[in-house]
């Protein structure tokens, strides 16, 4: 072992990582594997909630399934332009990273906006949660009220699944952002979150959710005091592992939680 | 990162820059095409248990697309590969192990 060990003045000898790879990534990678644990569990409970609960609904018209179609396309153009990033990164072409990260971002942020107005549909029709703020008026219309009443599990997982996995996209576009922009990127996110606050009915779960983004602010504000650094093609690339992730982890979400409850007519 | 790290990284880039961009393209056609079929078949009617083997069978040919291919697993060393990917599966595994017998259960007996 002792023969493989570099010194600094030989940086093209150095030990073999057990992995072939930087700790980083390694890093990244047994995140992921645990982050994917957390996502079996939400998918198993939703099939459970599912297999066992008579009456299942299957709220979503068609119109539901398009929205939800073209926030699959979002995330894997999405994940098209993070490789392109990484690319242009190992290439060295600042330029064309930045522009790649921006673009994955868009992406992302166009997902996040569909499945919001998504959200807001259902909860407007009176597929709730208990702790969500009751929407003015919709305490006995809508088309879902009886399914909130009747099945609360598919509210309820539907909820926690959906909701986590939009939550793992919003770190991710902040992630970006930060990799992208660094510093320049904490007024953005400030007025996002000021915007999304105020743009959005206090009765909207999304009113609160947007504290995220402030949240985020605030502990990027601390990381980058504490350790400001130009960020490599390891930090793109290990970036990326997590994007990709979350697209792989929709690629399950969506036709089993979205296309499985299907209203056919 | 230290200097070690610092030679590791710049390998793996090496190792990147000769990736072909026209691949990348190809896996993110597949991958739309596959989801436009999984939405075809959901207004075909299909028999519950089948249609959702056949959604399931897509979505995992579509998660081992984006692991090999975007997460670039596939040009990692076979140790990397394998414990990775050993290591989710078992634990998937032992969750399907606690979630069938139940769930088949279920299925059979009704629900009470």
């Amino acid at each position: 072992m002792a023969d493989h060990v570099m010194t600094h003045d030989a940086p093209s000898v150095y030990e073999p990582s057990l992995f072939g790879t930087y700790s980083k990534k390694i890093g990244m990678w047994l995140f992921l594997l645990s982050d994917s644990l957390t996502f079996g569990a939400l998918l198993y409970a939703y099939s459970y909630g599912r297999i066992s609960t008579v009456g299942w609904p299957t709220p979503f018209h068609s119109q539901s399934i398009v929205n939800a179609t073209i926030m699959t396309a979002f995330l894997l153009t999405s994940s098209l332009t993070m490789v392109l990033a990484v690319r242009a990164s190992v290439d060295r072409d600042a330029k064309m990273q930045t522009i790649w990260l921006l673009a994955t971002m868009i992406c992302g942020t166009g997902f996040i906006v569909l499945h919001g107005r998504e959200w807001t549909k259902l909860i407007s029709e009176g597929l709730t949660l208990a702790m969500f703020p009751s929407v003015p008026g919709q305490e006995t219309a809508g088309e879902f009220v009886n399914v909130a009443k009747n099945v609360p599990q598919f509210a309820s997982t539907f909820f926690t699944l959906t909701g986590m996995h939009m939550l793992h996209v919003t770190l991710g576009v902040v992630y970006l952002g930060v990799v992208a922009l660094r510093r320049k990127f904490i007024p953005i996110l400030l007025v996002c979150w000021l915007a999304a606050w105020l743009a959005t009915p206090s009765y909207s779960p999304f009113h609160y959710g947007a504290h995220v983004l402030l949240v985020a602010a605030v502990v990027i504000s601390i990381i980058l005091w504490l350790k400001p650094k130009v960020y490599d093609s390891s930090d793109v690339e290990v970036a990326g592992l997590y994007w990709h992730f979350v697209d792989l982890v929709w690629m399950f979400i969506f036709p089993l939680v979205y296309l499985m409850s299907a209203k056919i007519l | 990162m230290d200097a070690t790290q610092i030679a590791i990284a710049e390998r793996v880039a090496e190792e990147h820059r000769h990736h072909k961009k026209a691949q990348f393209f190809w896996v993110w056609a597949a991958l739309l095409i596959m989801t436009a079929i999984e939405v075809y078949l959901t207004y075909q009617n299909m028999e519950p248990i089948r249609m959702l083997t056949i959604l399931m069978g897509l979505s995992l040919i579509k998660a081992a697309l984006i692991i090999g291919f975007f997460m670039h697993l596939r040009y990692e060393i076979s140790r990397m590969k394998w414990l990775t990917m050993c290591s989710v599966v078992a634990c998937l595994v032992l969750m399907t192990i606690f979630f069938f017998p139940d769930a088949h259960r279920v299925v059979t007996l009704g629900v009470k």
